[in-house]
């Protein structure tokens, strides 16, 4: 495979592989894919731009999703004592029901309405006659039933349509029950071009209505909020555990394993650690600017990755003890990372991989790839933004175009009251001196190598043309894309909700990535492929029995 | 507890669905549609729908699932859908070439209203549809019915593409209804061996349980040829399984082209598949097969082997209405007593069929259509029962309640073999049999006391 790997290296080069992709589309869509289609040069800022978070090309078999996903399934999901009742026809509910894997601990007593799927079904009378009076019975109904704390209403395209008011029918409810948070979130499929709009809009919904509500001072030293971290497979849990460990106290997690209160006390942190920077980044920006507390980007998907960023956190609290404790259980944690990697590396050594997930996490996942000294040929989003290609230095010159001045920016200001920065003027100088960066994000393109392909919304016959023509050893993207890749004998690791495995964030999850990867790429499974006949066509002289 | 919040007593709901026991049209069109050989399904609407169809039925046949969208975004939603379906219609037979794209609409194209039968024909007239291709089209807004309705829409549109020549073509039409690829296959095998000739519509054998050979083929071999539909219309006739997935397109075919029709339930246990080898047998005109009558005296051999394990034991269920029928008067023939049965999909005739199927069982069930798993669960609370029969969201209520289950309809998301192995016909009869008493003998193995615990059974 390896030699197969580099035969088709040498036969196509990156502008061959680009111009085979566009060869096949009417040539207005070829244009438009050549601008989302980049080869890295690797070279810094002049990296020529790449074209992102446009508009999906009708007729396409794209690898998107919509609004929705991104903020019902997404943002929302993984909240465990809320609500979470979708207003409109029954499929929407129905398909974001537990398929994300998001795990939650809720204790033997604790609140946990993640495993149920509220729906108001709407019915062609409900379209026709409007359905606001059917949303403000199914809110009773979920009050009477369960008691919550809070409710969330999601609206879905037909909702938007025939222009139900939720979020009006969200606060009478609020105003009737007085112990029961209710709020909306107009997350309509068709908002934006991408799942992308849909965490926008539960970002702001959260920080509106959920965020600040609880001023209450938790215990805990080096208080931080973890943002952009959604429990998929268990990652929040061996984060939990590492942080635990470094006696670092996690105020809340936006949105792995969270609760109400979580997001109601966040405003009381002293930093926010930003994992997925595309899907929460705005929401750690408006945090400082209401509440003074700063945000660094932070990566525990690869060991090196999870030591730097416990490194980052401790130096920003600046103590000894903080640190002293971050250093020992980089120690402690390490030999068992290296042992696994001592064993496996040689077998995944120069290996190839493509990935193509989300908006931050094929980034994530280079750390991992890197560590096992697999190659990332070709990456990209399925709704990243500029910024997540090339960094946040480009934000300033993204145009915004009609489907993004459609998504919500709040306006905040420094909150009266609780307004506090977190530091000093003479801290943050001494920090910036030594060379500590917040609020930076270098983007993908940083990172990858020269040459390789950077793809930003990959479709299902690009990618299948990317694997025909430059055979990677392992493929990576969503459970849409597993199966036709794998018909073609490349292993398929879904990244999005990680097939049946999982935690791959830090340093226990790393091991466990690491097995997972060499389970993939040495299989014997693709050697079965062709049968004994297939291989060897030819009849040559006749059966000898023994 | 996974389902901790679930409370015994039972208040009416007037508009909050609980987990519910349906989804929407379109996922059903799209699984319809992929039993159209070299078909490209399109999903008229935005593109989250489309998304969420394909992961849901890739999850559960476990193969890839290729489906086109229109993309709308708010500028679509607002001025319809037109553009965006001329640009697909154009974009997908440039670049996939299918034989046929099959759209259907979504809640969002449906409450804009835009006009399919318009925008097919606009495409044609403005050259958009290459020679020899074709265009069909089902409306399936998700605020009526269920993923059941998509689906018995799509094969009506299907059943739309019949062009008859005047000459009979001897065959007979089987539709299917919405049943995994092993029991296409399985209904396909058992027509072979009657020697009735057949055109079964839709049939995603080959397409849904394919092979993994190195190879990738966006449209595998299997599926109804365009062929075959066009000559639906000269059958002898039609047999359609189940009234919610199948008698619309057998009745369509009989009222256009006069193909009489006769609607019988899905093949799943004894008395249904008896039925269906009978109907095949008067049409066919022939008597069945040995072969046959000694698959079927295996099934009676093995209930009356186990009838002692299966006797009088309760059951709750949640499915679709057809599936659900024939498993109804299945598990009342071997003398068990399904006693709280739940479909989401609506219709007033399922509760009626129920109640006359579980007559004899000398006791009222509780049956709903339109309902949800949360009654099923409430209900399971009340009265508990010995076995759950259902889908995969089945897993939670059987963990939190510790009654053994068998997993079996749709989706299936946890579990593999349902697209290999059928539950149709007798030999279908013996796989539900086998699983039902696994689960049943698993319990009774975990529970006895060791001084009761046997190696005999
Ligand atoms: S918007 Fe409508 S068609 Fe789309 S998933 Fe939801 S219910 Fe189904
Ligand atoms: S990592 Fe990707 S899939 Fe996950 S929240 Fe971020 S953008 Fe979304």
């Amino acid at each position: 495979m390896a030699t197969a790997t580099k035969n088709k290296l040498v036969q196509w080069g990156p502008a061959e592989v680009k111009s085979a992709l566009l060869e096949k589309y009417p040539p207005k869509v070829g244009r438009k894919r050549a601008k989302q289609i980049m080869i890295n040069e690797a070279l810094q800022n002049e990296t020529p731009e790449l074209t992102a978070n446009v508009r999906t090309i009708p007729g396409i078999i794209t690898m998107r999703g919509c609004t929705y996903a991104g903020c019902k399934g997404v943002i929302m999901g993984p909240t465990r004592d809320i609500v979470n009742l979708v207003h409109g026809p029954i499929g929407c509910s129905f398909y974001a029901w537990l398929t994300r894997r998001n795990q939650t601990d809720a204790g033997p007593t604790g609140e946990n309405y993640m495993n149920y799927c509220f729906s108001t079904d709407m019915q062609e009378q409900d379209i026709i006659f409007g359905g606001e009076k059917k949303l403000a019975q199914a809110i009773q109904e979920a009050y009477d039933l369960f008691h919550p704390k809070s409710i969330a209403v999601f609206a879905t395209c037909p909702v938007g349509l025939i222009g139900d008011d939720i979020h009006t029918v969200s606060k009478n409810m609020k105003e009737k029950f007085g112990d029961c948070n209710v709020y909306a979130f107009s997350c309509e499929g068709y908002k934006g071009v991408s799942q992308s709009a849909g965490h926008h809009i539960a970002n702001n919904q959260v920080f509106r209505h959920l965020v600040g509500q609880n001023d209450e001072v938790k215990p805990g030293k080096y208080k931080i909020n973890l943002l952009g971290e959604y429990n998929i497979g268990g990652d929040g849990f061996e984060i939990d555990r590492i942080f635990k460990k470094c006696g670092i106290t996690c105020i809340s997690t936006f949105s792995g394993n969270s609760t109400y209160d979580q997001f109601a006390s966040s405003h009381t942190a002293d930093l926010n650690a930003v994992m997925c920077h595309r899907s929460i980044n705005y929401v750690a920006d408006m945090m400082e600017t209401k509440y003074g507390i700063p945000w660094v980007k932070v990566n525990f998907i690869g060991a090196k990755a999870t030591a730097k960023s416990l490194r980052k956190i401790a130096e920003y609290f600046g103590e000894k003890e903080l640190i002293d404790t971050v250093e020992k259980v980089i120690a402690e944690e390490m030999p068992g990372v290296e042992a696994a990697l001592a064993e496996i590396t040689p077998r995944t050594e120069n290996k190839t991989v493509m990935m193509f997930v989300g908006g931050s996490r094929a980034h994530h996942y280079k750390e991992l790839f890197d560590e096992l000294k697999m190659k990332t040929i070709s990456a990209g989003y399925e709704f990243g933004h500029e910024d997540d290609y090339e960094g946040r230095q480009v934000l300033p010159n993204i145009k915004l175009d009609a489907d993004s001045r459609n998504i919500e920016e709040l306006e905040v200001e420094p909150d009266e009251t609780r307004f506090k920065p977190r530091k000093s003027d003479k801290e943050m100088k001494a920090l910036d001196k030594a060379g500590y960066k917040f609020k930076q994000y270098d983007g993908l393109a940083a990172d990858m190598d020269k040459g390789t392909l950077i793809i930003d919304d990959l479709n299902q016959y690009e990618a299948e043309k990317l694997v025909e023509l430059m055979k990677p050893d392992l493929f990576c993207a969503g459970i849409k894309e597993k199966y036709s890749i794998q018909k073609l004998g490349v292993p398929m690791k879904q990244l999005h909700s990680y097939d049946s495995g999982g935690p791959y964030a830090g340093f226990l999850g790393a091991v466990n990535f690491y097995q997972e990867i060499d389970r993939l790429v040495n299989s014997k499974v693709w050697g079965y492929m062709k049968a004994p006949w297939q291989k060897n066509p030819q009849l040559s002289g006749s059966f000898a029995w023994e | 507890m996974l389902l901790r919040h679930t409370p015994t007593e039972i208040t009416e709901r007037t508009a909050l669905t609980i987990n519910p026991a349906k989804t929407c049209q379109p996922i059903g069109a799209m699984y319809a549609a992929l039993g159209i050989h070299g078909c490209l399904p399109h999903s008229h609407g935005s593109q989250g729908c489309c998304a969420y169809h394909r992961s849901a039925l890739t999850r559960h046949y476990k193969e890839p699932v290729s489906a086109s969208t229109s993309s709308f975004t708010e500028g679509a939603s607002v001025f319809g859908g037109q553009a965006n379906m001329l640009q697909a219609i154009n974009n997908i037979f440039t670049v996939y070439n299918p034989e046929v794209i099959a759209i259907h609409t979504t809640c969002l194209s449906e409450t804009i209203g835009d006009d399919l039968p318009q925008i097919k024909k606009k495409a044609v007239a403005e050259g958009k549809v290459p020679e020899g291709r074709y265009l069909i089209s089902a409306s399936t807004p998700s605020y009526a019915g269920s993923h059941v309705t998509g689906f018995s829409n799509m094969v009506k549109a299907m059943a739309g593409m019949a062009e008859p020549t005047g000459k009979k073509n001897g065959k007979v039409n089987i539709i299917p209804g919405w049943v995994e690829p092993a029991d296409m296959e399985e209904i396909k095998r058992i027509t072979g061996m009657i020697g009735v000739k057949t055109i079964l519509f839709p049939d995603t054998s080959g397409v849904l349980n394919g092979p993994l050979s190195g190879e990738y083929k966006m449209f595998p071999d299997g599926g109804t040829t365009v062929a075959e539909l066009k000559s639906t219309g000269d059958s002898k006739g039609t047999l359609a399984l189940g009234e919610w997935c199948s008698a619309d397109a057998a009745r369509e075919l009989d009222k256009q082209h006069k193909v009489p029709c006769s609607v019988l339930d899905m093949p799943f246990g004894l008395m249904a598949t008896d039925r269906f080898i009978d109907a095949l047998r008067t049409i066919a005109g022939v008597s069945i097969p040995d072969v046959i009558v000694n698959e079927r005296g295996q099934l009676v051999d093995m209930i009356s082997d186990m009838h002692q394990y299966l006797y009088g034991k309760k059951v709750a269920l949640v499915g679709d209405p057809d599936q659900l029928i024939a498993m109804t008067e299945f598990l009342v023939s071997m003398d068990m007593k399904p006693i709280h049965i739940v479909t989401g999909t609506p219709g007033k005739k399922f509760e009626k069929r129920i109640k006359e199927l579980t007559k004899e069982m000398g006791r009222e069930v509780n049956v709903k259509a339109k309902g949800d798993m949360f009654l099923l669960h409430q209900w399971i609370k009340n009265e508990p029962v010995d076995l759950i029969i259902g889908n995969t969201y089945c897993k939670y209520i059987a963990r939190d309640e510790d009654i053994p289950y068998v997993r079996w309809g749709f989706p299936i998301l946890d579990r593999q073999g349902h697209q290999y192995f059928p539950t149709v016909g007798y030999k279908g009869g013996l796989r539900l049999l086998e699983k039902i008493l696994g689960v049943l003998l698993d319990r009774k193995d975990r529970d006895d006391s060791e001084s009761k615990f046997e190696l005999v059974l």
